[in-house]
């Protein structure tokens, strides 16, 4: 356990604004997805204008005393005019049920993706809520400050934003450049070493929306910034812009060719699959503009696949169907491909088959519902490949090789024919 | 019974369908890059441009309209497991 006491008031981060969040130093896994080695914290902050108090976020449900406990310590709950809400979920909203009892006039603000989560977490009548939803450019004054917000979507909800206190340069930013570390003396220039801790909170939170991430960048990039307020881990005071740097390393893509590229996955236990994928990479070679590469799932790990699929135009996965499925290390590839974006690239399958063959079907439904598009129907042959269906193999290749490069030719279809 | 032509202009397809079909119904057989989350108009995954045609879709329905609100969709845009075709258009992933 830490050596390190909490303290339990609120802890000043700027002139205006004080840090009233929660530590959880005992946290071990977040949302069933994440280990969090030492913990985290629930970021929260008051910033106190001259016409009013606003709260930023709050904290998950079980942490909430200590959160009033803090924001007691610097403001009365009826100073607070506003509460900006960068994010719903409940590690962040849990505390904020009560917080509208004891501050029932304050104005909620919210994205306007927050407007319909809003009622679904709260279970609170729309009646008896506030709120005003808001985008960039939009902005709320309290004196001789305001607060501007910023539209950030999909990182990591679609109701994500960030807010700017331009008077201070500081950015509520939410979970962006947030971290799941727990270190009371809360800046990053004095906490203990949280780069393993930020990236891999980044690998596993915003890597699936790197589309998202680089468009924000390009909307808090121009932000003068002397303080980047997340709403997990340590505020970032010491060289902020850092952080968008390195945010943008990686969310950049590391393509080096400027050619499209399709992956072949496939596993085969007595060597027909093999033989089909063999036949459908050299028919897809035979395309100009497109880079073909073939994998055997058997000889390889699955995190530097996912790495290749995050950066490819296409994939292809190959597997017999076995006992009325496709094969474990396809599932297995597919369930950890969460964590990359896939929206619009190109799937297949294909297989060899003994006297059922569902796996083929099981695959495309499979790419359809991870958001890829199917344009070639899946190929399945029974039991062993023979010169000809080898042929329809490499044909197989060649067509969607055409599909990706934009070569095939303009399609008339009829509803019956699809 | 009534016919029109949905053109996904991502991939360049053009398909003949019977009037009253939705555009989910055609643009995953075809591979369309539209994508799908919900599939019940809730979740605003599907949302697609309309490039022409858009008063051959049948009007949103009162939860569509407020998911394209929320997503601060402009008059182009519908979602594509609500819109139904009634004549000619031609639609592309958002
Ligand atoms: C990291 C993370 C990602 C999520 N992604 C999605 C999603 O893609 N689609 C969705 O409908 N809900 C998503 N959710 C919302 C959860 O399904 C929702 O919070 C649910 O109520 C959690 O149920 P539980 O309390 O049983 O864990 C996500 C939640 C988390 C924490
Ligand atoms: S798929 Fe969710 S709104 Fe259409
Ligand atoms: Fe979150
Ligand atoms: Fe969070």
């Amino acid at each position: 356990m830490t050596s390190l006491t909490f303290p339990d008031c609120a802890i000043p981060i700027s002139n205006r604004v004080h840090w009233i969040g929660a530590f959880d130093p005992l946290l071990r896994s977040f949302d069933l997805i994440l280990k969090t080695a030492n913990g985290t914290t629930y970021n929260a902050y008051l910033v106190r204008g001259q016409q009013g108090v606003a709260i930023i976020d709050t904290v998950k449900e079980e942490f909430a005393e200590e959160f009033f406990k803090r924001l007691e310590s610097v403001a009365n709950y009826d100073e607070i005019t506003l509460i900006v809400l960068n994010h719903l979920e409940p590690d962040h909203t849990g505390a904020l049920p009560e917080l509208l009892k004891r501050a029932p006039q304050a104005y909620l603000y919210i994205s306007h993706q927050a407007q319909s989560m809003l009622k679904g977490l709260l279970k609170l009548d729309e009646k008896q809520l506030q709120f005003k939803p808001v985008t960039t450019g939009d902005h709320v004054d309290l004196g001789d400050c305001t607060l501007e917000f910023f539209h950030t979507p999909y990182l990591h909800w679609p109701d994500t934003q960030c807010t700017y206190l331009r008077e201070e340069k500081l950015l509520f930013s939410g979970d962006v450049f947030g971290c799941h570390f727990c270190d009371a003396r809360l800046f990053n220039d004095l906490v203990g070493d949280f780069r393993f801790s930020f990236d891999y909170y980044y690998a596993h939170i915003m890597r699936p929306f790197k589309k998202y991430v680089l468009d924000a960048l390009t909307l808090l990039e121009p932000l003068a910034l002397d303080l980047i307020a997340p709403t997990h881990g340590p505020v970032l005071r010491d060289q902020p812009r850092r952080y968008l740097q390195h945010y943008r390393t990686l969310s950049t893509p590391r393509k080096e060719v400027v050619d499209k590229t399709l992956l072949i996955f496939y596993i085969s236990a007595y060597g027909n699959t093999a033989r089909m994928a063999h036949a459908i990479y050299q028919g897809a070679s035979t395309v100009t503009g497109l880079r073909v590469s073939i994998f055997d799932l058997q000889g390889g790990e699955v995190e530097p696949f996912v790495d290749l699929i995050e950066e490819a135009d296409g994939i292809v996965l190959g597997t017999p169907t076995i006992n009325g499925d496709a094969v474990k290390p396809i599932w297995d590839l597919l369930s950890s491909l969460a964590v990359v974006n896939l929206k619009g690239k190109v799937g297949a399958a294909f297989g060899s088959y003994g006297w059922t063959g569902e796996a083929v079907n099981m695959i495309e439904s499979r790419l359809r519902g991870l958001k890829l598009r199917v344009p070639v129907p899946g190929l399945r042959i029974k039991l062993i490949p023979t010169e000809e269906e080898l042929a329809t193999c490499q044909t197989f290749g060649q067509q969607l090789a055409e599909t990706m490069t934009q070569k095939q030719a303009v399609r008339e279809l009829d509803f019956s024919q699809i | 019974m009534a016919k029109a032509k949905v053109t996904f202009s991502d991939i360049n397809v053009t398909v003949t369908v019977p009037a009253g079909v939705r555009i989910i119904e055609i643009s995953e057989k075809v591979g369309s890059g539209i994508g799908y989350g919900c599939r019940e108009g809730e979740c605003g995954t599907c949302l697609m441009h309309v490039k022409k045609g858009r008063q051959n879709l049948s009007a949103p329905s009162f939860l569509e309209n407020k998911v394209l609100q929320e997503n601060m969709a402009g008059a182009h845009f519908r979602l594509a497991c609500q819109a139904q075709v009634l004549g000619d258009v031609t639609v592309e992933p958002a």
